[in-house]
């Protein structure tokens, strides 16, 4: 096992320390309670008169809760406590309205219609975990059974069942403009006319469910001082807890948080869905109360890596190189959220994969079905738009009959390129990961390629922006009016040209939800500007956009905005604001792709004053956690700005 | 609900507790004993985090009724070390890397005392065998065996 080969050579000139730790076995700081049986996960912490909590789960993947009928568990011997939603203080949630992303789309426990099966409508604490079980078995449910839709194409069409009620189109509103994340790069569809070859894929990944050994759960217990303890396999505590003070409307300094001991996780323990519930029921009991996954919810219930579907289209020159490329994707989200809006934006960024490609465009959807809704796992955004990115090229190869590992050399990005969300690339190692593999496994690769270097020959003209062909095809709500195609370009009834070198729009981030969530110069690592810098000018700062700017004036989702006119429109459409945030897009743009800008929102359009932040105060920490708003907009999580 | 007394040896020492009918070996060592170093991962005899001994032999604590170890031997990973001084199975572990998250970590140690016990120079096959009911999800098991292979590797030296 011990065989892991480190090649300081291919990037010495990344890090001046030897990273002594890499390849050699170590001891981790936790193992000796790992080895003992003493390491304390959530469920080994051991309360006096601990109560357990059990949910009653929808068996339909789509139903209308008619009437739940309790009379026969409230007379049922050890039952403590029946949890329903209207116990529940503010029972509405998205998992990244922390961060100021997408709106509050999903109840803890279901009130009127349940949307995947296994969602929650009920919860019992009993005195004994059979006995919850016993309880939760004796609740009747009145179901009225609503059709349901499964595949994320079949969700597109005009007549599909609505999944979920905030978000009436099936898929998740990008920027308030486009039922998808639009990428635009160059101009494909002539770049197609002109290959010699043209390429299709279409790639299909499975819901994968991460299985941790240790199922999700928590236990909370009343503290003498009027907190809560909350012990949790979360893997993301702070999330949990700011997710717990904000469904239960409570300040989270009341909420004493215990985690970091976690039985496997692998992106499955960040959905806070445990954590509101145990708390909850410690709050209504004023006993400890556990709420705890058995293995057959963590299969059903845990959320997965969602699904993927990915069609590719490649132009691809009798020589082997790929001058245009095009994605259509769709992610299934499962009923809700959750993540994966955001995985597609991170996805869209990454494409077209580590190759340069001069000609690229991308319609990513995020589509509600009634499946478990997915969220985070290992790598997510990517691993799955990478597993049918690298099918594709050896389909390419065998097309063009060359040897994959060359065609893989002859496309690789190199330092200095471009990349299709304008980001130029940077400490990139294909090239040189792909000669150590061909060289491990004994394939003859071409002279020229087993010369090239990463290091040499990116830039130039591969650092240039092309002119790129835009649209505004398919917009919110479009869909439901009328199938209209969804590969990039295609629904375009009018198409606008940016010019080359145009790095993007510059455009005005979306009001924080809350004081603390402005842009803070010193951290973002360079000036901001009160007035947005003219695109000319910006280099790889804005965010690649054309902003239809004051022809739009985003109204509620879904509705009906008049198609504007692609310009590039530099600051006189983009009013400045107040200095510290009147900002362009910092580095890493939230939206890899044009034209549309994450945080693109027109001035006028000011967020829904935050009953936690009237009119822009700081945040009053008597109040409870802010509000979800109902706007996409600018945070420096998602846009990376964290990182200095 | 009527309570069971139930007499067994835990880890060489005598335990008596009253159980509910019904109630598995799992929850009664956690709740009722408070040995929590057997983990519960699926409640249905598949995962192996819960396997325990019972007279030297594993078994899957979560599938066994309380009731039935009045007078057995039982062996858990809470008590493998003598004092401060660690079993070799659990230094090899921690050397080797055998461990990451941890949670199938006290099951594996145990289905491996057990073939131990019995076949003091077991093969790498006799080692996955003895393991292969005992899930990882973290993916260590090439460093599990290797781990098995050296802990049994020391304590034949002892023996010698």
């Amino acid at each position: 096992m011990s065989s892991i080969e480190f090649r300081k050579d291919l990037f010495a000139n990344e890090r001046d320390d030897n990273l002594n730790e890499v390849g050699k076995p170590t001891i981790r700081q936790d193992i000796l309670g790992h080895v003992t049986g003493s390491s304390k996960y959530y469920d080994d912490h051991l309360f006096d008169g601990l109560l357990h909590m059990r949910c009653v789960r929808s068996p339909h993947h789509h139903a209308r809760i008619r009437r739940i009928d309790t009379s026969a568990v409230e007379r049922m011997e050890g039952v403590v406590r029946i949890v329903r939603p209207s116990d529940i203080p503010r029972n509405l949630n998205t998992l990244l309205s922390l961060i100021n992303f997408g709106r509050d789309d999903e109840e803890l426990l279901a009130t009127k219609k349940v949307a995947y099966k296994g969602e929650p409508v009920l919860a019992i604490i009993a005195t004994s975990e059979r006995l919850a079980r016993d309880a939760v078995s004796a609740v009747r449910v009145d179901w009225e059974v609503l059709p349901h839709v499964l595949d994320v194409e079949e969700a597109l069409q005009p007549n599909a069942p609505v999944v979920n009620d905030e978000y009436p189109n099936n898929t998740f509103d990008y920027h308030e403009r486009y039922d998808h994340q639009k990428l635009r790069f160059g101009d494909v569809e002539t770049a197609f006319a002109n290959a010699d070859h043209i390429v299709e894929g279409e790639y299909q990944m499975s819901p994968i469910e991460q299985a941790p050994m240790e199922t999700c759960g928590a236990i909370a217990a009343p503290e003498t001082n009027d907190r809560i303890v909350c012990h949790t396999s979360t893997q993301a505590l702070f999330f949990s807890l700011g997710t717990t003070a904000k469904l239960l409307d409570m300040p989270s300094s009341r909420l004493h948080f215990v985690g970091g001991t976690v039985g496997g996780g692998f992106g499955g323990k960040v959905d806070s869905l445990v954590e509101p519930m145990a708390v909850l029921g410690a709050i209504l009991t004023g006993r400890p109360v556990k709420f705890m996954w058995d293995r057959a919810e963590e299969m059903q219930v845990g959320a997965p890596r969602g699904a993927e579907r990915w069609r590719i289209k490649d132009g691809v020159m009798s020589d082997g190189r790929i001058v245009a490329r095009s994605f259509t994707g769709f992610f299934d989200s499962g009923a809700y959220t959750r993540l994966s809006s955001y995985a597609i934006i991170k996805g869209t960024g990454h494409l077209p994969g580590p190759y340069s490609i001069p000609n690229v465009a991308a319609n990513v959807y995020c589509v509600y079905t009634n499946r478990t809704p997915a969220t985070a796992m290992r790598g997510f955004g990517i691993t799955g738009v990478d597993f049918s990115i690298e099918c594709q090229m050896d389909k390419v190869a065998e097309v063009v009959g060359m040897n994959p590992i060359d065609l893989r050399l002859l496309n690789a990005y190199r330092d200095g390129d471009m990349k299709a969300h304008r980001r130029v690339a940077k400490n990139t190692a294909l090239i040189e990961c792909c000669q150590v593999v061909a060289q491990k496994a004994g394939i003859a690769i071409r002279p020229d390629l087993a010369k090239a270097s990463s290091l040499i020959g990116g830039g130039g003209d591969r650092a240039v922006i092309p002119e790129t062909v835009t649209d505004q095809a398919s917009r919110i709500g479009d869909r439901r009016r009328g199938a209209i195609p969804t590969e990039p370009l295609a629904g375009a009834t009018s198409k606008g040209r940016i010019p080359a070198g145009t790095s993007g729009e510059p455009v005005v981030a979306a009001e924080p939800q809350r004081e603390d969530m402005r842009i803070d110069p010193a951290r973002v690592g360079h000036a901001v500007s009160t007035v947005p810098k003219s695109a000319s000018t910006s280099g790889p700062v804005t965010t690649p956009s054309v902003v239809s700017a004051s022809a739009t004036t985003p109204g509620p989702s879904g509705a009906v905005r008049p198609a504007p006119v692609p310009t590039v429109s530099p600051a006189s459409t983009t009013p400045a604001r107040p200095s510290a945030f009147a900002a362009p897009i910092p580095p890493r743009p939230t939206t890899p792709g044009s034209p549309a800008p994450a945080a693109a929102v027109p001035a006028d359009e000011t967020p829904p004053p935050s009953p936690s932040t009237p009119g822009g105060s700081p945040h009053d920490p008597g109040k409870p956690f802010q509000q979800g708003v109902r706007r996409p907009g600018v945070s420096r999580f998602l846009s990376g700005t964290r990182r200095r | 609900m009527t309570k069971t007394p139930v007499r067994f040896v835990l880890n060489g020492t005598d335990t008596g507790v009253f159980v509910d009918g019904g109630a598995n070996l799992l929850d009664v060592l956690r709740r009722s004993v408070g040995d929590l170093s057997p983990k519960y991962g699926c409640g249905q005899g598949t995962c192996g985090a819960c396997t325990v001994l019972v007279d030297g032999l594993p078994h899957l604590s979560c599938l066994v009724l309380a009731e039935a170890i009045d007078g057995r031997r039982i062996e858990t990973t809470g008590g493998l070390r003598q004092g401060a001084q660690l079993h070799p199975l659990q230094r090899h572990f921690m050397d080797g890397f055998a461990a990451q998250c941890g949670y199938c970590t006290p099951g594996m140690l145990m289905s491996a005392k057990a073939l131990l016990d019995r076949v003091p120079n077991p093969s790498r096959d006799e080692v996955i065998e003895a393991i292969s009911g005992n899930l990882c999800r973290c993916t260590g098991y090439e460093p599990i065996v290797d781990a098995i292979l050296s802990a049994a590797a020391e304590l034949r030296g002892r023996v010698a």
